[in-house]
């Protein structure tokens, strides 16, 4: 019973990020209508960003982290301006296709000039582990999971209660219109994807500090946001936060009780097995919407 | 169509024909003789290059028909290519079994394989295929790698011997080029043939707009899945002889970044044309030796990373070629060879 409690948290404070990585994927999603299969090397470049700041320059935290910040906003808006812009109104298979071309340079650009290695952060947050009817809680996990859970309300509240949010949900909802209401729907697109590679760092920051900064949070982050994306529905800022939790519990479990069987490896396998279900039988996941299509 | 001026089709047959007029077929079978002759001239080393790519060819042409023909976007034809290579593998190394009896069984499960991860495919269009593709290519990979290590070898894999015909061992890299080009030749004929079918018609169908076409009486579900199916034949094919050309087998051969590989040749060789397969194979191939070739190098330029400096390179120059195709020449390297020949022939006049 302990193990199976410590493996629901261990996978419920891992999904917490997980929900995060997810919320970059849906704003894009929702905003521009590509799904950004780039998003987890924006989670890599964000903890490498991050950590060469912090243990390589050896700025403070917070300053690496506004630093960081900022950058990465920088590259979103580059990413927007200078390979997605050219391709509006192009079929869908291009948008995606760009995505996994932008996902190799950044990839290229870490390995060129970090190398493939593994790192790991200075100890971030304070505290020690803590112990609860014998389930163990890290405080790196735990402050993870609070942060995480913090920023995502933050978006929220960004995209549901400010003016900069209405004007991304209005070009959410229809491009045409929102361009005839005078909203400049280009510069929505570039907002959404800085906003997006923001969250990826936040994303990779707190992944990097628990599991190790390494070219390997590429995958981790897709592995982890795409099954999430789909399990909560493609176009939904609630579903981001329920599949990431879910995906994380699952994979938890999975990697627990399915991995001594079969010899390891489970944890990169079982979301996605997840997300084939899904594909077939709830293709739109639990809170998407269905389209309907004319011809 | 763009043929020089005074040449008309005068029979359904003419139009429908692969290979339209005199000259066409004067030198489609001269190239054919001159490519069988290759072997000839070449030193092993650019046998090795024309090897790989022959290979290579044979996986972009069936991506070529389910994405660029019916419009099914596929992330996983490595992982394809994986479970047409672990087939022949295991029957030729573990059964001992000849290669061409393990090349058929090879493309057929292969075929299966993609006819169950194309299933989604009834409900879900665009990328969310991409989507169930990527779910196959990362469980596939996982199972080649976990599922019966004393069979499948594990991480560490197996090894093939290479293909015997008849008897005869093809040792040599000159008879392993006339093997993998006869196929190669083959299946590129098979998919010029089948593109002008009535199931190329509906893959075109499917691909322009789906729902018109199921209201024209395609059957997409079909259809569909008949792409899968070719298009994962053909990945079969490609790794059956990607396993016995190296002799060995693993999972690290059938990785996310070959089957974006694979999509990257097409975009770059145009989509929905066979002769845009070879111009990308092509392109693709020799841009990869070119890094290789000048990685030493540049490995002086970043002595901390010089020993990474070749796989960094060739993914920063593999996503620059994608996003610089797709921004300035989408239609890809055939529309150029179409523009090229319309120029020819009109010359020396502009139009």
């Amino acid at each position: 019973m302990t193990d199976f409690l410590q493996l629901i948290v261990s996978g419920l404070l891992a999904g917490g990020i997980y929900a995060l990585i997810a919320l970059g994927v849906v704003f894009i999603y929702k905003s521009t209508q590509i799904f950004n299969f780039a998003q987890g090397d924006f989670v890599m470049i964000g903890a490498f960003l991050v950590w060469g700041l912090l243990v390589q320059l050896e700025l403070p935290f917070w300053l690496s982290m506004v630093l960081g910040i900022v950058l990465i906003a920088v590259i979103g808006l580059l990413v927007e301006r200078l390979l997605l812009r050219p391709l509006i109104g192009q079929p869908i298979l291009s948008a995606i296709m760009m995505t996994l071309g932008l996902a190799f340079i950044l990839k290229g650009i870490v390995a060129l000039i970090w190398g493939n290695v593994y790192l790991a952060y200075p100890k971030i947050f304070p505290g020690e582990t803590l112990h609860i009817w014998g389930v163990a809680l890290s405080s790196q996990a735990l402050w993870g999971f609070l942060i995480a859970m913090v920023s995502f309300g933050a978006l929220v509240f960004l995209f549901q209660r400010t003016r900069i949010g209405l004007l991304m949900r209005a070009t959410a909802e229809d491009h045409q219109l929102a361009q005839s209401t005078g909203i400049r729907v280009r510069r929505m697109f570039g907002i959404t994807w800085a906003i997006a590679a923001v969250v990826g760092l936040m994303g990779g920051v707190l992944m990097g500090s628990i599991v190790a900064v390494s070219p390997i949070l590429a995958d981790m982050g897709l592995v982890a946001a795409f099954p999430a994306v789909l399990l909560g529905g493609l176009e939904s800022i609630p579903g981001a936060v329920v599949g990431g939790l879910l995906i994380g519990i699952f994979q938890s479990l999975a990697a627990g009780y399915v991995d001594p069987l079969v010899g390891g490896g489970i944890k990169e396998v079982a979301p996605f097995v997840i997300m084939l279900l899904i594909l077939i039988f709830k293709p739109h996941g639990i809170f998407g919407l269905e389209r309907i299509e004319r011809v | 169509m763009d043929r020089p001026s005074g040449t008309y089709n005068v029979s359904y047959e003419q139009d429908m024909a692969i290979v339209r007029t005199r000259t066409q077929w004067v030198l489609s079978i001269l190239g054919l003789v001159l490519l069988f002759c290759l072997p000839l001239f070449l030193g092993r080393q650019w046998l090795v290059m024309v090897n790989v790519a022959g290979i290579s060819l044979v996986s972009v042409l069936g991506l070529g028909i389910l994405t660029g023909y019916c419009g099914q976007i596929s992330v996983g034809q490595a992982a394809f290519m994986g479970v047409g290579g672990y087939i022949s593998a295991f029957l030729t190394a573990h059964l001992g079994l000849p290669f061409l009896v393990a090349l058929p069984c090879a493309a057929l499960g292969a075929g299966l394989v993609g006819i169950l991860f194309g299933l989604p495919s009834l409900r879900i269009k665009g990328f969310y295929l991409a989507m169930s593709t990527l779910a196959a290519q990362f469980i596939l990979l996982w199972c080649f790698g976990h599922i019966r290590p004393d069979i499948l070898g594990g991480l560490d894999g197996i090894v093939v011997p290479r293909a015997d015909l008849g008897g005869i061992a093809l040792k040599t890299e000159q008879s392993q080029f006339y093997l993998i080009m006869t196929i190669a030749v083959l299946m590129t004929f098979l998919a010029k043939n089948l593109v002008r079918t009535r199931t190329g018609r509906a893959f075109i169908a499917i691909r322009d707009n789906d729902v018109a076409a199921e209201l024209m009486g395609v059957n997409l579900f079909y259809y569909k899945l008949l792409a899968s199916f070719i298009c994962s034949i053909y990945a079969g094919v490609a790794g059956s002889l990607w396993v016995q050309y190296i002799r060995h087998v693993d999972p690290s051969h059938f990785t996310l970044l070959e089957s974006i590989w694979y999509l990257a040749t097409l975009i770059v060789g145009g989509m929905g044309s066979i002769t845009g397969a070879l111009f990308g194979t092509a392109f693709m191939r020799a841009l990869n030796e070119a890094i290789a070739y000048f990685s030493p190098t540049l490995g002086a330029v970043f002595p901390n990373v010089a020993i990474s400096v070749f796989a960094s390179l060739s993914m920063i120059f593999f996503g620059l070629v994608i996003v610089l195709f797709l921004i300035f020449e989408p239609r890809g390297l055939a529309h150029r060879w179409e523009m090229f020949k319309s120029s020819y022939r009109l010359w020396p006049y502009p139009y």
